[in-house]
């Protein structure tokens, strides 16, 4: 290794020593001193985490591992991001089925003495296992593979990065160990409690940094619009987190706070965050994955590049305006009801720009879909993005809202895109990665990919129509009226008409959740060696490319 | 000027900026000038070699 | 001519800014005016701060995520007013650090079950909810009655939301631990001292076990004035202040 280079990489183990060393200390005073078992379990995880990351961080100065160092690129954590994302995956999807089936039995999944597994303990287990740990660290391991790609420049902050990927992992760990103990804050998909929002936030931080400064070091003057979309997504994403979790914590030494804000204000501000989670993690996160992978498999530009800067600027400027639509008919004032349904509706456009750009990337190579699944689950994927990006503005209509909300067609929605858009094209990418960075020719089995797809496309399809049925049904059922002038239905009768559909719904998870163990067995196989190794001149080091980006 | 009136104000203008930025990005997007270095800059994912 | 542009394709941190500003303005003009335009609450009678017990057992409530399920908003659609009650007002979950509203009915509307069953109701419904609602597809909280309700920080919760302009007095800061216990226990030393802190609230073993306060006295007291507070004679929902 070059002088400078060495330098540069005692600096950031220093760096993070410092971070290590303050968060077990901390830890070890909250275990210490914690005014309950719950958040005393958590500080004692903490503080393990932190000791194995001290440990894993010595290992590293005595012994660098120089595998890694023989790329242009920095490939380790990238396959670390992939193993994360695969096991993730499987854990939500799995929780989702267990919850699905509570549903649909609640009289064999549940026990009276034992609140662990309760519906309203699983449920953001869920929800943040599939969105954030699944989700997020797929973008996370994408955005450093794509990033260095487009920027030929290797990835910034020496073991910066792994911190960002283990500290994003206790995050994850932090926040799903809470909700089984019943620590929540208590609003949608931003249930962690106030200690595992501020660990985020530094892990957030260092990811920008680390994002940013391969940037700053790239070869290429034009930053590919891929990007833009994951800058749009990192900060975005940042603002939204630290504005609607500030909060006062009862004690320093106990899990509960009270949000700073409250009814009408905290409403409005947490589906601010809630929305546009949906729209910068969800959906311009994953845009980027779609404006590399898409054009990379298919190995053809994307349609149009004019399009994508339009795309972006439409996309991340319409969607923060579009969270109101959450709260069509409560107490929240019908100005913002109205501003948030006017730009909700508008967002279909720059949506469906983003569709035809992925879609028509293909044009002239539509072939491709027959012979290779894995373009053709990327490609479904868009045609999924389409669907529900049309679905969204109709459902943010307020008069179809006044039917839709509340009911299970609202799930539908959501796993429409979650199931059929942010699922697929993060199979697609992982898919495109395992061979790519683990130099082989091909995957393991691209028989097995297809029945990944199919077994997913029927899972979704039940999903989602039987969600749709579900929804309206309810909807139409709690609005009844008999020839009396009476409400028809009483409650307990829409629930027991669930019932059939809760079942079907289970059915779907199961299969999706079928093809997902498929494709983790696939890409172990992958991974291991069992597909033919790749013999590729980029491989060999490049001396000079090296010292440059060091 | 109450507060209400300043947010009526406050809501027209940023819409109407962010609209005149809006329509600058695509009328940027779509000078015809500008067409080589985009057709350029789409292929940038194929252009890296460290892929198979 | 077009030249700006550039900067953005160049320039990360011109990027970066180009991206806050572009998100950050639809967040101030959308939740900015909340916190200054006088008509978004309306002013009712009748909504008053959570007494210690209460407030103990919305954070159970919270927990429990029970507004996964159920929501604490009604719309003023016909069907709801008739299902459920009045519609909701902003004024009724002021003093809501975090809101409840709910995005999801699994299971029906909270907002005004406040008063629509007895204890023993809730009682019998949250320890098994299917021996009450055959069709019910609710998890059991049987553990919740023999977990005993830690009072010890409960000046602390009163102090934070003080600290958060919910007008607690010093004397009911000073008295929380003991009037989260007394609230239930009504033949106790502290019940006098609570019913002079909390005029008209009730005060009674909510969950049927007078030796101990339990976590799921502090739910059923707390879904118990759920929504019934205000003062709907006093209300005219198209009074010209209360048009927003």
């Amino acid at each position: 290794m070059p002088e400078a280079a060495g330098e540069k990489w005692r600096a950031d183990v220093v760096g993070i020593f410092f971070i290590i060393a303050v968060g077990a200390c901390l830890a070890l005073m909250g275990a210490a001193w914690g005014i309950d078992t719950p958040f005393q379990a958590q500080m004692w995880t903490m503080l393990a985490a932190f000791i194995l990351g001290g440990a894993a961080l010595l290992s590293q100065i005595a012994k660098p591992p120089v595998a890694d160092k023989a790329s242009r690129y920095e490939n380790g954590v990238i396959k670390a991001g992939v193993f994360a994302s695969m096991f993730w995956g499987v854990a939500g999807l799995l929780v989702g089925l267990i919850i699905a089936l509570q549903l649909a039995f609640p009289n064999i999944f549940y026990f009276p003495d034992f609140g662990w597994l309760n519906f309203g303990r699983l449920r953001p287990l869920h929800t943040s296992a599939v969105i954030f740990a699944f989700g997020g660290n797929v973008l996370i391991a994408t955005s450093f593979y794509v990033v260095q790609r487009t920027c030929r420049a290797r990835l910034a902050g020496g073991l910066w990065p792994w911190l960002v990927f283990w500290g994003y992992q206790l995050f994850i760990v932090l926040a799903g160990t809470g909700y089984l103990m019943g620590i929540t804050e208590g609003r949608e998909y931003a249930e962690p409690p106030w200690y595992t929002d501020l660990w985020l936030t530094i892990v957030w931080v260092v990811y920008l940094l680390v994002f940013l400064g391969t940037i700053w070091k790239r070869q290429e003057k034009h930053i590919y619009v891929a990007n833009w979309f994951y800058l749009a997504f990192i900060v975005t994403i940042a603002m939204l987190h630290i504005v609607n979790n500030l909060a006062i914590p009862v004690d320093f030494a106990g899990s509960f706070s009270y949000s700073l804000f409250s009814g009408v204000q905290d409403a409005l501000t947490q589906w601010w965050y809630g929305h546009n989670a949906v729209g910068f993690f969800l959906t311009a996160g994953f845009l980027a994955i779609m404006y590399y992978f898409i054009p990379k498999r298919a190995e053809r530009p994307v349609y149009s590049y004019r399009l994508s800067i339009i795309h972006f600027w439409a996309l991340i400027f319409l969607y923060i305006w579009a969270g109101p639509h959450h709260l069509h008919y409560t107490a929240l004032p019908q100005w913002a009801q109205t501003l948030g349904m006017t730009f909700s509706l508008m967002l279909w456009m720059p949506s469906w720009g983003g569709m035809i750009n992925g879609l028509m990337t293909l044009s002239g190579a539509w072939d491709k879909l027959r012979t290779d699944p894995v373009l053709r689950m990327l490609v479904v994927s868009v045609a999924f993005y389409g669907m529900s990006t049309f679905e969204g503005p109709m459902m943010s209509i307020r008069a179809v809202n006044s039917l839709s909300h509340y009911t299970d067609w609202t799930i539908g929605h959501v796993h429409s895109g979650a199931l059929g858009w942010v699922g697929f094209v993060s199979f697609g990418a992982l898919y495109c990665l395992v061979p790519w960075l683990w130099k082989r020719q091909r995957l393991f089995s691209i028989a097995l990919v297809d029945w990944h797809f199919w077994l997913a496309t029927i899972g979704i399809v039940l999903y989602i129509t039987s969600m749709w049925v579900a929804g309206i049904m309810q909807g139409l059922m709690w609005r009844a009226y008999n020839e009396f002038g009476f409400l028809e239905y009483s409650f307990v009768e829409t629930v027991q008409a669930m019932h059939p559909y809760y079942i079907i719904r289970a059915l779907g998870g199961g299969l999706y959740l079928a093809g997902a163990l498929i494709m983790a067995y696939n890409l172990w196989r992958t991974a291991r060696g069992d597909a033919p190794a790749l013999e590729r001149a980029s491989d060999v080091p490049a001396a000079g490319v090296l010292a440059a980006a060091e | 000027m109450n507060l209400d009136q300043a947010a009526h104000y406050a809501q027209t203008g940023g819409l109407v900026l962010l609209t005149v930025c809006f329509v600058s990005a695509v009328i940027y997007a779509l000078w015809p000038s500008n067409r080589e270095k985009f057709s350029k800059a789409a292929y940038a994912p194929l252009e890296d070699d460290n892929n198979d | 001519m077009w030249s700006f542009h550039k900067w953005f394709e160049r320039h990360s941190l011109l990027l970066l800014i180009g991206i806050l500003v572009v998100v950050s303005i639809g967040g101030i003009v959308q939740i900015a005016p909340l916190f200054f335009i006088d008509s978004t609450i309306e002013r009712v009678e009748g909504v008053r701060p959570y007494t210690p017990l209460e407030l103990a057992g919305r954070e159970v409530y919270i927990q429990e995520g029970c507004y996964l399920c159920h929501s604490q908003m009604i719309r003023p659609l016909r069907d709801e007013v008739e299902r459920y009650g009045h519609y909701s007002l902003a004024a009724e979950s002021m003093y809501d650090h975090p809101f409840q509203w709910g995005s999801k009915r699994t299971g029906p509307d909270l907002a005004r079950v406040g008063g629509r069953y007895s204890d023993e109701w809730h009682r019998a419904h949250l320890v098994d909810p299917r021996s009450v609602v055959p069709e019910s597809v609710m998890p059991p909280y049987a553990f919740l009655a023999h977990q005993d309700l830690d009072v010890r920080h409960m000046d602390e919760h009163l102090r934070v939301n003080r600290l958060l302009r919910v007008p607690y007095s010093d004397d009911q800061i000073a008295h929380a631990n003991a009037d989260a216990v007394a609230q239930a226990t009504p033949d106790g030393d502290g019940a006098a001292g609570f019913a002079q802190r909390y005029p008209n609230v009730a005060m009674r073993d909510f969950d049927g076990d007078p030796a101990h306060v339990t976590k799921m006295d502090a739910l059923i007291a707390y879904l118990q004035m759920l929504g019934a507070g205000v003062n709907f004679s006093t209300y005219h929902a198209d009074a010209p202040e209360n048009q927003r």
